[in-house]
């Protein structure tokens, strides 16, 4: 459905080319959810706004090529892109209020989404509005048809969000943090939710997420990345079981965990390079408690490592 | 005794539309009671967690203990030397036109500064020579480093710390709470640690308080309280951790919202949404008893 190949975002400054992204690379699977994993500054909200052309300039694409069921999208007209964003990709970001328009009912909003997208007309298209506001589980949706966006709770928003996304049957769902300002008990429904619209619709989704439990919970693939590039990809199970690369096995140790007793947590010492600031050599090294010679002059491409892949000169053949 | 005390604390905030809109729509002053006749008491030496979801008065504890607040009811008793506070965003609470020497010296600059500041740059994990520089040339992590040598520098014996890692990457969460757990044996500090994750809770607390809309609902050791939880609300926070060891075990789904504090439900606050909730539950509000506040688990019924 979704095929990645080499993707490289720069951002020109005045001091210099910053490369936020470099040879990324992977694929969705219709009716698959991707994880994508990392922490603040690893490029994981990078490549979602680089899929769906919303990169801030001076942000840019600056090699590689994004294909959606097999058509070049990385190329395309700003206002093709702007067809596409809301008819074959729907995007769900961290704080609803971004996707919503706060003058509009949120009914109008959905319906105007329906008839922009889909040959309908505006009786056809309420009938639909009100049946994705049903099936996204908002109580009473005849009656909250009418409402603004602040009459929502921040659940109730992000539900009208992903709803918003749907309206159009999209092929590709982007949702960048989309529990990630949420309760811990609407967080579950809300999964639950993407959960069960991916398997029925067939739609492959791109979850952009900091949080490992989330994805653990959601996902069927994850990649895990640092530093602008994928470090590990593999099955969920495994990376999570069995990681390979040494970033993703200090971050799974520094995850807490519901334990019985206090304890201490695995810590990886440091913090993740800026972007003008990218070690030589692996991005990890200056962090890795297992690096050698090689690691400091020679950057690892992903390698196979188990059934996963990792970007880790441990995995290379001798 | 006990380092802290609360007695019966309750905190109200008037929200009430200007006088003019009242007088000419007759409506009456809203209140909004914020914390509702909260007790508990903190050891030297421990660390409390308070957990809850957002607007359940986890964070107007943390100020009424610190004194930003005054309570509406009820007195708060401090025996320790001296308590500082730690804020959680590690962005907003350092000056971004002072450098970290005079960030960290300004609490104690009647103390003489100088040597002290390097001392505590050094005890939280910085070097002596940060003190040169400016907020913005240090991470998220180190920033929060910074609040904690500035909090430190008064010697306080208990430290509030209102989710002190909510704002952190994981792999910089794990150093601040191991640096925590280690400044917490070094100095013998005492916590009152307030998060709405139970996972971090589960890691750091020796006791946790569970509230919910302003009250407190469960109140246990740690261990207890995620080994054996009592009050439907502590069950279903602890069933919503998503679950990384793919048991695949089902989890119960959680059900609905918490209510409008303006429009508290009657009885007990969590029965809208509590599976073994009967008329009582609907009519009369639960006593906090032997750690606990439910009707079902005082009657036995769960």
């Amino acid at each position: 459905m979704l095929d990645v190949r080499d993707l490289r975002v720069e951002f020109p400054m005045r001091r210099g080319t910053l490369t936020a992204l470099d040879g990324v690379s992977f694929s969705i699977a219709p009716g698959e959810v991707l994880g994508v994993v990392g922490e603040s500054g690893a490029g994981k909200s990078i490549t979602g706004l680089a899929i769906i052309g919303l990169l801030e300039p001076p942000g840019r694409i600056a090699g590689g090529e994004v294909r959606l069921e097999g058509e070049r999208i990385d190329n395309l007209p700003a206002d093709e892109l702007r067809k596409l964003r809301g008819r074959r990709i729907g995007v769900i970001f961290q704080d609803p209020l971004t996707s919503l328009n706060p003058l509009y009912t949120i009914g109008r909003q959905i319906e105007e989404t329906i008839v922009t997208h889909l040959p309908m007309g505006e009786t056809q298209a309420r009938e639909r509005a009100l049946a994705l506001l049903r099936e996204v589980g908002i109580p009473g949706a005849e009656a909250r048809y009418e409402h603004y966006p602040h009459q929502f709770s921040g659940g109730m928003r992000q539900r009208v969000v992903i709803a918003l996304a749907l309206a159009a049957e999209p092929r590709l769902l982007i949702a960048d943090e989309p529990t990630t300002a949420l309760d811990v008990s609407i967080q579950a429904q809300i999964i639950a939710l993407l959960k069960r619209l991916a398997a029925e619709r067939g739609a492959a989704v791109m979850l952009i997420t900091h949080d490992m439990g989330v994805i653990a919970e959601t996902a069927h693939r994850v990649a895990v990345m640092y530093a602008g590039r994928i470090v590990e990809l593999g099955s969920v199970r495994e990376v999570i079981h069995a990681p390979r690369h040494p970033y993703t096995v200090g971050l799974m140790g520094s995850i807490p965990r519901i334990a019985a007793r206090k304890g201490r947590l695995v810590q990886i010492d440091g913090a993740m390079p800026r972007l003008n600031a990218i070690p030589r050599g692996c991005a990890f090294n200056p962090r890795c408690p297992r690096r050698f010679a090689r690691c400091l002059v020679e950057r690892p491409d992903l390698l196979p490592a188990g059934t996963s892949f990792a970007a880790c000169w441990l995995h290379a053949a001798a | 005794m006990p380092l802290l005390s609360l007695e019966r604390v309750s905190r109200d905030f008037d929200v009430s539309r200007p006088w003019l809109n009242r007088m000419l729509e007759h409506e009456p002053r809203r209140v909004l009671r914020a914390v509702d006749g909260v007790s508990f008491e903190v050891e030297s030496g421990e660390t409390l967690a308070l957990v809850g979801e957002s607007g359940c008065g986890k964070s107007t504890v943390a100020r009424l203990i610190v004194g930003l607040y005054a309570p509406t009811e009820g007195r708060v008793v401090f025996h320790g030397r001296r308590l500082q506070m730690i804020f959680q965003d590690p962005y907003a609470s350092l000056n971004p036109r002072w450098r970290v020497r005079d960030i960290v010296g300004e609490p104690i600059r009647f103390l003489g500064t100088g040597a002290r500041v390097e001392e505590l740059l050094v005890q939280v994990g910085l070097s002596a020579d940060d003190g040169d520089k400016y907020p913005h040339e240090f991470s998220g992590g180190q920033r929060q480093r910074i609040s904690i040598a500035r909090a430190l520098g008064g010697e306080p014996d208990f430290l509030v710390c209102d989710e002190p890692t909510s704002a952190l990457d994981v792999s910089v969460q794990a150093q601040i709470l191991n640096l925590m757990s280690d400044l917490q044996s070094r100095l013998g500090l005492t916590y009152l640690f307030i998060s709405h994750n139970l996972a971090v809770v589960s890691q750091v607390a020796d006791r946790v308080g569970v509230m919910y809309l302003g009250r407190m609902v469960e109140l246990s050791p740690a261990g207890m309280l995620f080994s054996r939880p009592r009050h439907p609300y502590t069950r279903m926070l602890l069933d919503a951790v998503p679950d990384l060891g793919m048991s695949g075990k089902s989890r119960t789904p959680v059900r609905g919202e918490v209510p409008n504090p303006l429009a508290p439900p009657s009885g007990c606050p969590f029965h809208p949404r509590c599976p073994h909730a009967n008329d009582r539950c609907r009519r009369e509000l639960p006593e906090f008893i032997d750690g606990v506040a439910c009707h079902a688990v005082a009657e036995r019924r769960i």
